[in-house]
């Protein structure tokens, strides 16, 4: 079994506290951001929080669907030229001594297209990566993406969103494994119009035609809305709440990464605490 | 991308249906298609039928001829420069008149356009990203006609560079969202149309003005600004009763060049070129010429020649043009280049500004510095010419925009 599978699998399992079954709490962080040093020991930490799974950003130099906060991350992490052998590298790291957490990496295209979707996913999947969401590439052109991908055991995490048709779920049925991520409102990372009801609904209708578990990301970006969203998904998605605390300081010496990976178990911690009163 | 490109069929294939591209999902061989977000994948399909039904339709077809015969006062003059023809000594030249039309620059073509689809969709709000300014210019202009909200993009960059269209915008009542991030000008511009796309595509129209980003764009800007060269070929038979040995067009994201050239592609006898932002010189690493210099990846939603590093990272452009300053091109025009039929070279900074002063004092003509690009290569080409040969430079626009940077690039101030 994959790690992603085992994982879901394994929070199926427990229950919360009315009853329910438990909700991976998947954070997102931007390898290299702000400084290369405090990726890898950030990833432990936020697992001893309480995350589940982690979302490794890939930088690009034009992430078109992200807002402020996480553009900035990008261009932070690419002062220091981060690549993907970088992101390659600190799983590696990771993987020496946590080999159970999923790790899914998030980018845009064409740092993959340059490498080669072969040689990507050869890589990606020998240093322990799992699952790859690549905002930019829908199911449509990923003809050859998406077989070289499971070729490597990695799982191809497409998106949806509000505008998806039933049409387009379906299809997605037939090429996304892993987990679906839900885009939970029209826009930008980091956007702060989350409407409850409406993803609810949304995400009952791709239950219909899709039987894997349901992400929903974007939007969130507190303890109250992390418990909300998981009252009706499988996994919630942080990721502009805790890149805004990589501001706090340029993370180039080991206090001042204590300080940025202190503020950030903390985020996790409440809302790993709000998700399993549910 | 190694895998999907095989650099070694650099031959034109014995016989191209050039009218039958790009295929249903918008692919031009490899390039173009669509790499866009989820979000938007519904408005894209929807825009890609809407359109495909008034392709055909005559009732729109016959308010685009009509808007663009008065509106924009098409068709626009093709111009023997004879001075210009002599200073050279060569092939004799024509100049396509795009300055002429209504707000100076071909761009108005694609906003007229895609300004009545926004009408037929019922939208109420326009959005646009511009590098020069004209193409922000010619959107707040159909927005101001239909009376539908405008707001323009523009890299902060540009909106220094190009400040008297910023102002001719805010005239015409468009909102101008100054673009910080990035390097700037066109791309980051394009990518902050895109994020407003993405939150508001209930009730927003995004005019593109270049033949870039994903299916149906490319194909789409193409068709609206293919008048450029069926009147040219027209013209062209009736002054000289032959067709042209040459075209020459600068190229940004191409929507000027493929509006010229695309009528004549199956014309075999015509050569083509398009002429990139060479800024300081192709070998020194600072311009904006993927086709010349790039390899192809994927930007802005479709496949196309890229200035990129090895990380796939793209890389800052320059050009003295903010036109041309744009580090990705249409995808039509990649694959034109893979096949051999347009031949695509580049222009430093230093010819086009040459060239600008040239036409301008040699035929009273001041031209846009984009366009003065092509006037710089096609006074080369036409050297080497005979006089018996006649060649076409597409002058996308006129010059009156940039006489605030050329004044400072000499030294002058207003
Ligand atoms: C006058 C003029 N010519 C050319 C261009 C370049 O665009 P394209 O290559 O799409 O024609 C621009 C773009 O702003 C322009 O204003």
């Amino acid at each position: 079994m994959s790690r992603l599978a085992a994982r879901f699998a394994e929070l199926k399992a427990q229950k919360t506290k009315n009853g329910g079954h438990k909700t991976a709490l998947i954070p997102y962080v931007m390898t290299g951001d702000p400084s290369p040093e405090i990726t890898l020991p950030l990833m432990h930490a936020m697992v001893a929080a309480g995350a589940d799974i982690i979302e490794l950003g890939a930088p690009f130099s034009d992430p078109m669907a992200d807002g402020p906060v996480i553009q900035a991350a990008a261009e932070r992490s690419l002062e220091h030229n981060t690549s993907l052998h970088d992101v390659f590298s600190v799983v590696t790291e990771f993987r020496k001594t946590d080999d159970k957490t999923p790790i899914v990496m998030m980018g845009y295209l064409n740092p993959i297209e340059v490498m080669g979707y072969q040689s990507f996913a050869q890589q990606a999947s020998a240093c322990g990566i799992d699952g790859v969401i690549t905002v930019d590439m829908p199911p449509v052109e990923a003809g050859e993406y998406v077989p070289a991908l499971r070729a490597k055991e990695l799982d191809p995490i497409f998106l949806l969103a509000p505008t998806s048709t039933e049409e387009r779920i379906k299809k997605l049925a037939d090429v996304a494994s892993g987990f679906v991520y839900y885009v939970s409102l029209k826009g930008v990372t980091g956007a702060a119009t989350l409407d409850v009801s409406s993803v609810e609904e949304k995400v009952a209708q791709i239950r219909q035609y899709i039987d894997l578990p349901i992400g929903v990301g974007f939007g969130i970006g507190d303890a109250e809305s992390a418990a909300k969203v998981a009252g009706c998904s499988d996994a919630v998605v942080v990721g502009s709440a805790i890149v805004k605390k990589m501001t706090l300081n340029d993370g180039k010496t080991e206090p001042e990464r204590s300080i940025i990976i202190k503020e950030i178990s903390d985020i996790l911690s409440a809302m790993r605490g709000a998700m399993d009163d549910v | 991308m190694t895998q999907l490109i095989d650099k070694s069929v650099k031959q034109k294939p014995a016989s191209v249906d050039y009218s039958a591209m790009p295929d249903e999902r918008g692919h031009f061989g490899v390039y173009g298609g669509i790499f866009a977000s989820e979000t938007l994948m519904q408005a894209l399909d929807e825009l890609r039928d809407v359109y495909e039904k008034v392709k055909t339709d005559k009732e729109f077809q016959k308010q685009f001829d009509t808007d663009l015969a008065q509106y924009v006062g098409r068709p626009s003059p093709l111009y023997f420069a004879e001075r210009l023809t002599q200073q050279v000594g060569g092939a004799q030249i024509y100049l396509k008149r795009e300055d002429l039309n209504h707000t100076g620059a071909h761009k108005i073509n694609n906003t007229i356009g895609q300004g009545l689809l926004a009408k037929m969709m019922g939208k109420k709000r326009i959005i646009a990203e511009t590098g020069a300014g004209q193409h922000g210019v010619a959107s707040a202009t159909v927005a101001a006609r239909f009376g539908m909200e405008c707001v323009v993009y523009m890299g902060a960059e540009d909106i220094v560079r190009q400040a008297p269209n910023v102002y001719r915008m805010k005239l015409l009542g468009a909102k101008v969202v100054s673009v910080e991030s990035g390097s700037k000008t066109l791309k980051d511009a394009l990518n902050e149309a895109m994020r407003d796309w993405v939150t508001n595509v209930d009730d927003t129209f995004y005019i593109i003005g270049t033949v870039a980003g994903p299916h149906p764009y490319p194909a789409m800007v193409r068709d609206f600004q293919t008048i450029i060269g069926r009147e040219a070929k027209t013209q062209m038979q009736e002054q000289c009763g032959c067709l042209p040995d040459a075209l020459v067009a600068c190229i940004g994201g191409g929507s000027n060049a493929i509006g010229l050239f695309h009528p004549f592609l199956k014309d075999e006898s015509v050569a083509m070129y398009g002429v990139e932002g060479g800024g300081l010189g192709v070998d020194t690493g600072k311009h904006a010429a993927p086709l010349c210099a790039g390899s192809p990846g994927v930007l802005h939603g479709n496949r196309t020649y890229l200035m990129e590093d090895e990380n796939g990272q793209i890389i800052e452009t320059h050009s003295v043009s903010a036109g041309l300053d744009y580090p990705g091109v249409g995808p039509e025009h990649s694959w034109l280049k893979d096949i051999g039929r347009v031949k695509y070279v580049a222009a430093t900074d230093d010819e086009a500004l040459h060239a600008f002063h040239t036409l301008t004092q040699v035929e009273g003509i001041i031209p846009a510095l984009e366009s003065s690009h092509a006037v710089a290569y096609g006074m080369k080409l036409a050297a080497t010419m005979t006089p018996e040969e006649r060649i076409i430079i597409n002058l996308s626009g006129r010059g009156d925009k940039d006489i605030n940077t050329i004044a400072k690039i000499e030294g002058i101030q207003l």
